[in-house]
């Protein structure tokens, strides 16, 4: 199977619940040597060979970038997803051989920020783990706000408290504790850089709040991988190779490609890096379009799609694969 | 066994040459008889025994010479060496990646010892032997990557990526061919090629960036460039002008042999793991013309490819007021038999 990096042949090291929704994954290479080094915020893409499916869901990095023996990731449960998450809580038990990608970081930090500002909801905190722990081992200046729904999924927040103090700030949903956005985007000191990661929404309020309060668009960072949603399936035409296939329900549309033979480019498998953008060359229903990567004009167009998060409904598509 | 370091100066008497395996292997850029600007990038893998792709980094027999060079021009001009502040982490990875590869492909020039951040670094060559820790400046006589690029042929550019865009913020640039680092640093990909003629219609910087901002970890690529330079010269760059631009005004039919070198580029792109940035090395090689037509087909083709460049290209590469001189030269050798597939001599 293609991809734009590396492949890493890894063995589970360890499995560690966290809690109730959110589990731990360590990684080593086979051979014993060392991992690649990486930079906070890097992702891999990890294989889940499920029976004869197979799935390749991006993970930010969590470990401190100085460790290089091993690799960390937490996967949340989703128990209306794709069945990713399921597959790695119930299926992955210490001493599985599994592949992932080499790291690959789309949501790097800005070496030039004199403060690094970091806004974390829920799973979101994962890639901020690795860029504390990276800033940290160089005196670099960084404040956390993580919100989190309840005390007890607050995915290392003690753990994050305990490192950092009062550098982190935590808000709890079912405590009605809120970030005073506006309040915190206005009192920031010159050079200041802005991250966010976490769902959706938060995304676009802090985006929104961010460019309405007057900060450059460059100083503002976000990382959203979509998750290919489920959807009813349907039929495919590849040009290209002359195949015609059928993209299951729980099947994203580069899946399905991928399992036809067919190997397009691909880095983040969330609808960010632009990759595996494919040609639509004639179409007669109506797309479903998830990422973030194709333009609102290329959207409507109806020439381009990400097949990667993005779906289809309708009587028929051909795409130049 | 290892290489033979030859004595040699590339400024006032011009002692360069090429050793006659050095010739074999010169990097040739020309793969059909015309050339045209294409996107011409491939993955950096290890090439042919004997090729300068042997290694993924090139150390031949200019090494010594070359670095002598270089610390002329540093003392001449210290700014052909800049790092803007938030790239010390991006010299620190550049630093690994070359002791890295120097110490594989030639162990018996080069040796890495590393116990954690304690690092030893031998160079042969050189007669350098540093102990260190690693990601700590006040352990290194110099900056990160000054320290290790006085250590390696060839200029390197650091290329921070941020915003979907690539910025010149750190190189050492001291073999160049008539750009400036100073004036570029700081600038992003389109503001430091805008220079360049006719690419920028083609859409070739667009698809360009695009691919190098995806460079994964691992996976580095590579494209060879080219250009001409009259003596064996690795400083043209705009600072000095005024004293080679003038050389060009001296190429005659007796000399075009002895004075007229194809200079070559083999420029690399790597990723680097903890800054997340770029580097690009700019390896340099120069032939003379009566070095290169000791090769038949070179000639032959050479002569193809000049003759028949666009006036813009011949202009931008500042060909124009010897070419004349060099294609008559040259079409004495080219007795317009055909020329065989690839960029190797027959």
């Amino acid at each position: 199977m293609s991809t734009g990096t590396t492949k890493l042949d890894v063995v589970v090291s360890d499995v560690v619940p966290v809690n109730d929704l959110v589990t731990r994954f360590h990684f080593r290479r086979r051979d014993g040597e060392l991992l690649p080094t990486f930079s906070g915020g890097a992702h891999v893409v990890v294989e889940m060979r499920d029976g004869d499916r197979t799935r390749l869901n991006p993970y930010s990095l969590m470990g401190s970038p100085l460790n290089t023996s091993e690799y960390t990731i937490s996967v949340r449960r989703d128990d209306v997803g794709r069945g990713g998450s399921l597959f790695m809580h119930r299926s992955v038990k210490p001493g599985l051989e599994m592949v992932i990608s080499y790291p690959v970081n789309l949501f790097s930090l800005d070496l030039r920020a004199r403060k690094h500002l970091m806004l974390a909801g829920g799973i979101g905190i994962t890639p901020f783990m690795a860029q504390t722990a990276q800033l940290a081992g160089s005196g670099g200046n960084f404040e956390l706000h993580y919100t989190c729904r309840t005390a007890s999924l607050g995915t290392y927040a003690d753990i994050l408290q305990q490192r950092y103090d009062r550098r982190v700030k935590l808000y709890h949903d079912d405590r009605d504790e809120r970030i005073d956005l506006d309040r915190l985007l206005s009192t920031q000191p010159l050079g200041t850089h802005l991250y966010v990661c976490g769902p959706a929404g938060m995304i676009n309020w802090v985006r929104d709040r961010a460019a309405a309060l007057g900060w450059p668009s460059e100083t503002v960072h976000f990382e959203h991988f979509a998750a290919p949603q489920p959807g009813a399936p349907f039929d495919v035409a590849l040009a290209v190779s002359g195949k015609t296939i059928r993209v299951g329900s729980q099947q994203s549309l580069l899946e399905a490609i991928e399992a036809a033979g067919v190997d397009p480019p691909y880095l983040c498998r969330g609808g960010v890096c632009g990759q595996c953008e494919t040609n639509v060359i004639s179409s007669d229903g109506k797309f479903i379009h998830n990422d973030h990567w194709l333009s609102e004009e290329d959207h409507r167009s109806g020439c381009k799609i990400m097949p990667c998060v993005s779906r289809f409904e309708g009587k028929s598509l051909v795409l130049e694969r | 066994m290892g290489i033979t370091f030859r004595k040699e100066t590339f400024r006032d008497d011009y002692t360069f040459r090429n050793s006659p395996e050095h010739i074999r292997r010169f990097p040739f850029p020309f793969n059909e008889d015309s050339y045209m600007y294409a996107v011409n990038i491939e993955p950096h893998v290890v090439g042919p025994k004997g090729s300068v792709l042997e290694n993924l980094i090139d150390v031949d027999e200019h090494y010594v010479a070359e670095m002598q060079d270089r610390a002329l021009v540093l003392a001449e001009d210290p700014l052909r060496c800049q790092s803007l502040p938030h790239m010390t982490l991006a010299g620190w990875d550049l630093l690994e990646l070359l002791m890295e590869q120097q110490a594989l492909g030639y162990p018996e020039h080069f040796t890495l010892t590393r116990d954690g951040d304690r690092w030893r670094w031998i160079n042969r060559p050189l007669g350098i032997d540093d102990t260190f820790t690693f990601g700590d400046t006040s352990t290194l006589p110099y900056g990160p990557m000054e320290y290790i690029t006085r250590q390696s042929q060839g200029d390197f550019c650091i290329l921070d990526q941020r915003d979907g865009n690539l910025w010149m913020d750190a190189g050492m640039v001291t073999t160049q061919a008539d750009w400036s680092l100073d004036f570029d640093i700081g600038m992003n990909f389109f503001e430091w090629h805008a220079p360049v003629p006719l690419a920028h219609e083609k859409g070739i910087f667009i698809r360009a960036l695009k691919f190098l901002t995806n460079i994964q970890q691992g996976k580095p690529a590579r494209r060879l460039n080219w250009t001409m330079t009259i003596n064996p010269r690795l400083d043209t760059s705009p600072e000095n002008y005024h004293k080679w631009g003038p050389d060009r005004a001296t190429v005659t039919p007796e000399n075009v042999g002895d004075k007229v070198h194809l200079r070559v580029e083999l420029q690399s792109f790597w990723r680097l793991p903890r800054s997340n940035g770029i580097v690009f090395p700019i390896r340099c090689y120069l032939i003379k013309m009566d070095e290169l037509v000791t090769q038949p087909k070179w000639a032959r083709r050479l002569h193809r490819v000049i003759r028949d460049l666009p006036e813009e290209l011949a202009t931008y590469k500042g060909l124009t007021r010897y070419r004349p001189t060099l294609v008559e030269w040259l079409s004495k050798l080219d007795d317009g038999s055909p020329t065989s597939p690839g960029f190797g001599p027959d």
